[in-house]
């Protein structure tokens, strides 16, 4: 299986996706 | 000039030096992925030695520097604005979404600096010949210190989210 970071492409996508989690996260947490 | 008097003033050049530091290191970093790495297969064999000598430590130097003067001008502001611990716990329990974001921002950013200067330099190391390593250990180095500067890459996005977010969204609400 390839591993995604060895495309730059899916590198940013998987920024991209973390961000969103992060994002959700953050009024999660905050309360 | 009473200005040079006022502690948040101070707290601001602090947040000043922080950026630069920070657009020094992601500079690099995104040179590196964007930029560099791509670019290498193309690059004739006989000319990319020059890379490897001759823009690549350079290159480094300033991207190792850059987290780390990005770190410590960062833990300076986070204490000099009393939130340092409350960022260190991502705000939980502390009911407030700023400590949460520029917490998360903050370790995101510190897991990175780890990541360049235990894992991306050793690494790197080896492949400029500053450490001796055999022609396999080498390979391996270069394989581990590009997927650990990927991670980087990958960790920026949300990481600079988390930063951009705090002081620019929560301040107005």
């Amino acid at each position: 299986m390839n591993n995604p970071l060895d495309s730059l492409g899916q590198t940013v996508i998987l920024g991209v996706v973390l961000t969103v989690i992060v994002a959700v996260l953050i009024p999660v947490i905050g309360g | 000039m009473s200005f040079l008097s006022d502690y948040s003033f101070w707290a601001f050049i602090f947040r000043w030096l922080h950026v630069i530091s920070g657009v020094m290191w992601i500079g690099h970093l995104w040179y590196f992925n964007f930029t560099q790495t791509p670019t290498m297969p193309k690059i004739p064999a006989e000319l990319r030695p020059a890379v490897v000598r001759f823009i690549l430590p350079e290159a480094l130097f300033w991207f190792r520097w850059g987290a780390m003067f990005t770190l410590g001008f960062g833990l300076i502001l986070a204490y000099m604005n009393g939130y340092l611990l409350n960022a260190i716990k991502i705000g939980i329990g502390d009911g407030n979404h700023y400590f949460t974001a520029i917490g998360i921002g903050m370790w995101l950013g510190t897991i990175m600096w780890f990541n360049v200067w235990f894992i991306i330099m050793p690494n790197q190391n080896k492949v400029m010949g500053v450490t001796s390593a055999t022609p396999d250990e080498v390979n391996a180095a270069r394989r581990t210190a590009g997927l650990a500067s990927r991670v980087n890459t990958m960790l920026s996005i949300p990481m600079l989210y988390g930063m951009v977010f705090a002081p620019h969204f929560y301040a107005g609400h």
